[in-house]
């Protein structure tokens, strides 16, 4: 028989959820493991090719769902790797949305002011820094400049970017090769590991069972470094605390497949998952018309033809982000880089683009389109979906059945938009619209769900925080009803649709729950204090926190 | 019909590579690619070898694809009432309007195969955008013809992108008005 291995705190997965809880436990003195499903890679590994195989696909994940398609990362510092590090706060009225549950989603205890020193927190740690407007590339100019011309406002976009090493190559969803990208790997992880946390890449969790003396046993498969259809050994850890971060695509399959060991699990648990409303509308600009109308060009002669030139979304109209409107019918409008090989398929040839009769998501319309690659502008809507997503039974293993070597998975979550979501987006689409093709700068045309569904890379609240028991599966501690010791600090606690991207507030709600964590950690018997600086030893965000840690 | 199995495969995914993405004939009577349009399309940017590659993990499913693809076609054109040239797998025998109108129907919401057609057309299209079966660089100095099209850009002689021109550089909108230090909105 092979001795059992023991930690106090498991951490599955190594994203926002997971890198901020190991960092905090580990700098407080609890043994600490993380397993990560994906591989581990450094600076010099992030390559810049499409090929299937480089960083582009090994860090990657893409799960084909029915109705709903999650892009995620696969790779030790998760959805940060590969994450275009845009981390705008959560408008005000987001934390007072009721969805369709007829009553506040959020738990009484938060809302943008409660959550406020928990951001600075963050915006130290990564840390977040604005952008001016010379940091802005020429797709986040043109859309600035657009947004204008109608009469709107526009901003540059706060980033988690070393601005001054940033080189605009656009290939951040292969992960930053010139250590511009704070991701998780340049802060939390390092911090982590400095303090003794374990980081076990290729490490994919599938279940987990319950311990003789009240804590639980983590059971795991290795995966193969190059091909993730292949597994090889199992084991198990056994821990005092679990922490369950492998982003709302996968924790919530974690406690599925655990259920008929450990229990019955809140009827939410897998349900309310929501795409944070995303959709985006694909543009062809007109140079000429950007000339005339805008004004712009680029000093060489050229107007704008530079979709391929930035680094993910830069600019942001956020006009629409109005407490005052009623929900469903606020969102953002932010201009976004997508390479080719993930989205080009689902961008539709837009009506007036010259005699297009026949598909406009394949075929010879689409293919001329393809040649006016560069003067294409993406803008990203991120509405108030209701929360729609339904994962059915577990498969086998992991989240998915896959299908490809790297990436491409078969799923189980269902998503079935309500009219609330379709009006939503329809509205979205409208005004995006609106501003592109005023006084002819461009044709567009909204992604179609008719293709493939929606696509989210912001997957949430598929097990969320709540004070209802009925509608959320933690409470606002972030700890399992009904499973003491079991934490969810991922994008699946963010109860639903933030109008804005996510990481920022997941990153927010994980270091909110620390203490909470370090108390539970504490009553099962880890000897480990909570109050770490940042990662780099930086202290104004503690200081922020610890008022409103000593008060609870 | 030809007897050779692989050949008739190859006709038929060709001929659905280029309903997907179309392009010119490579030689006259070239019976796969319908001519349809100029330059290459998928079947040129190589979407045969990104299919029948392993690690895209479509391999083992082509015949039953080529099976199911050329029943529909069969189907297709004995509701239409066209006659087709016998000698070539029924798909490849329709004409490029008709292969453009199979593919919508059997990619249409609803359509109980759905999923599997726009998961064959995905690799199609990957293989034009992107040349997942090829390194990138490599590709565009090949003259890759999905790439060069749509104006990807050689990269630094090291094999990374850069560009250090990237920014109009000065304000063109206003902020909006609730806009705080810290970038986010009130
Ligand atoms: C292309 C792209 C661009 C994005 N851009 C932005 C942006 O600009 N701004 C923004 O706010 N957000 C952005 N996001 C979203 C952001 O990355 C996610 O919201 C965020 O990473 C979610 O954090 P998380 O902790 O919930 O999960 P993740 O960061 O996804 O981490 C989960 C980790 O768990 C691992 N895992 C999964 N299953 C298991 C298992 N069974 N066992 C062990 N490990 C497992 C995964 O491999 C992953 O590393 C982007 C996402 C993508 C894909």
């Amino acid at each position: 028989m092979t001795s059992v291995e023991r930690t106090d705190v498991l951490v599955v997965g190594s994203g926002f959820g997971g890198a901020i809880a190991a960092y905090h436990l580990a700098a407080g003195g609890a043994d600490v493991v993380i397993l990560e499903r994906g591989p581990w890679l450094a600076e010099e590994e992030f390559e810049h090719d499409y090929k299937l195989g480089s960083s582009y696909t090994r860090i990657f994940d893409f799960t084909v769902g029915d109705g709903m398609n999650i892009l995620g990362g696969n790779c030790v510092g998760g959805g940060s790797v590969v994450y275009f590090a845009a981390m705008p706060r959560a408008p005000r009225f987001i934390f007072e949305r009721h969805g369709d549950i007829g009553r506040r989603m959020w738990p009484a205890s938060i809302d943008r002011d409660a959550l406020e020193p928990w951001y600075d927190r963050v915006a130290e740690a990564l840390p977040v820094s604005t952008q001016g407007w010379e940091d802005v590339s020429y797709p986040g100019g043109l859309w600035a400049a657009a947004c204008n011309h109608s009469g709107r406002t526009a901003n540059p976009v706060p980033v988690a970017i070393d601005n001054d090493r940033c080189v605009q190559c656009n290939w951040m969803m292969a992960g930053c090769r010139f250590g511009a990208k704070r991701s998780l790997l340049t802060n939390y992880l390092p911090a982590a590991i400095a303090h003794g946390a374990e980081v076990r890449p290729l490490h994919e969790v599938q279940r987990i069972s319950r311990t003789d003396d009240g804590g639980y046993r983590v059971h795991y498969d290795i995966m193969d470094g190059e091909d993730y259809r292949l597994r090889g050994d199992s084991g198990t850890i056994d821990a005092k605390i679990v922490i369950l971060a492998a982003g709302a695509g996968a924790t919530p399959v974690i406690l599925q497949r655990s259920e008929p060991v450990l229990g019955p699990m809140p009827h939410a648990v897998g349900r309310y998952f929501s795409g944070n409303g995303e959709r985006l509308v694909t543009a062809v600009m007109n140079e000429e018309r950007v000339r005339d109308v805008l004004g712009l060009d680029r000093g060489d002669g050229t107007v704008y033809e530079a979709f391929h030139i930035g680094k993910g979304p830069c600019v942001a109209n956020w006009d629409r982000l109005d407490g005052s409107l009623p929900e469903f019918s606020r969102y953002s409008l932010e201009q976004l880089y997508f390479p080719p090989g993930l989205g080009t398929i689902l961008a539709q040839v837009p009506g007036g683009m010259g005699p297009v009769p026949g598909p406009s998501w394949f075929g010879l319309s689409k293919k001329e389109m393809l040649k006016r690659w560069k003067s294409w502008l993406i803008i990203f809507e991120m509405i108030e979906d209701a929360n729609e997503g339904v994962f059915g039974p577990p498969p086998p293993s992991g989240n998915a059945v896959r299908i490809s070597q790297q990436m491409l998975g078969r799923g189980t979550l269902r998503y079935d938009p309500k009219p609330s979501t379709l009006r939503a987006w329809a509205q979205a689409d409208a005004d995006a619209k609106e501003i592109l093709e005023r006084d002819g700068l461009a044709h567009a045309e909204a992604w179609s769900n008719d293709v493939v569904g929606a696509y989210t890379v912001h997957p949430l609240a598929s097990c969320r925080i709540g004070d209802d028991p009925a509608t959320s599966a933690l409470d606002d501690r972030h700890e399992l009803r009904g499973h003491p010791g079991i934490f969810v600090t991922d994008g699946s606690a963010v109860p639903g649709a933030l109008t804005v991207n996510p990481a920022m507030t997941i990153a927010a709600l994980a270091e909110r729950a620390i203490p909470g964590i370090v108390a539970a950690a504490r009553e099962r018997g880890v000897e480990v204090q909570y109050g770490a600086p940042a990662p780099d030893g930086g202290t104004s965000g503690r200081l922020g926190v610890m008022n409103i840690v000593g008060r609870r | 019909m030809d007897s050779d199995g692989t050949h008739e495969r190859t006709l038929t995914l060709e001929a659905f590579a280029d309903t997907v993405v179309p392009g010119e004939k490579r030689f006259p009577g070239d019976v796969a690619i319908a001519g349809a349009s100029a330059g290459g399309g998928a079947v040129a940017a190589g979407a045969l070898t990104l299919l029948e590659w392993d690690s895209a993990g479509l391999d083992k499913a082509l015949d039953d694809y080529v099976r199911d693809l050329n029943a529909h076609a069969r189907q297709y054109a004995a509701e239409h009432r066209l006659s087709l040239d016998p000698t070539l797998p029924p798909f490849t025998a329709l004409p490029f309007e008709r292969r453009t109108e199979l593919v919508t129907l059997v990619t249409a919401p609803g359509h109980p195969e759905k999923e599997l057609w726009v998961l064959l057309a995905l690799f199609c299209y990957m293989a034009y955008d992107s040349a997942a079966h090829m390194h990138t660089a490599d590709a565009i100095a090949a003259g890759h013809p999905g790439l060069t099209s749509m104006g990807i850009t050689p990269p630094d002689p090291d094999g990374l992108w850069r560009y250090p021109k990237n920014s109009y550089g000065r304000p063109l909108a206003r902020l909006h008005p609730d806009t705080t230090a810290s970038g986010s909105l009130r």
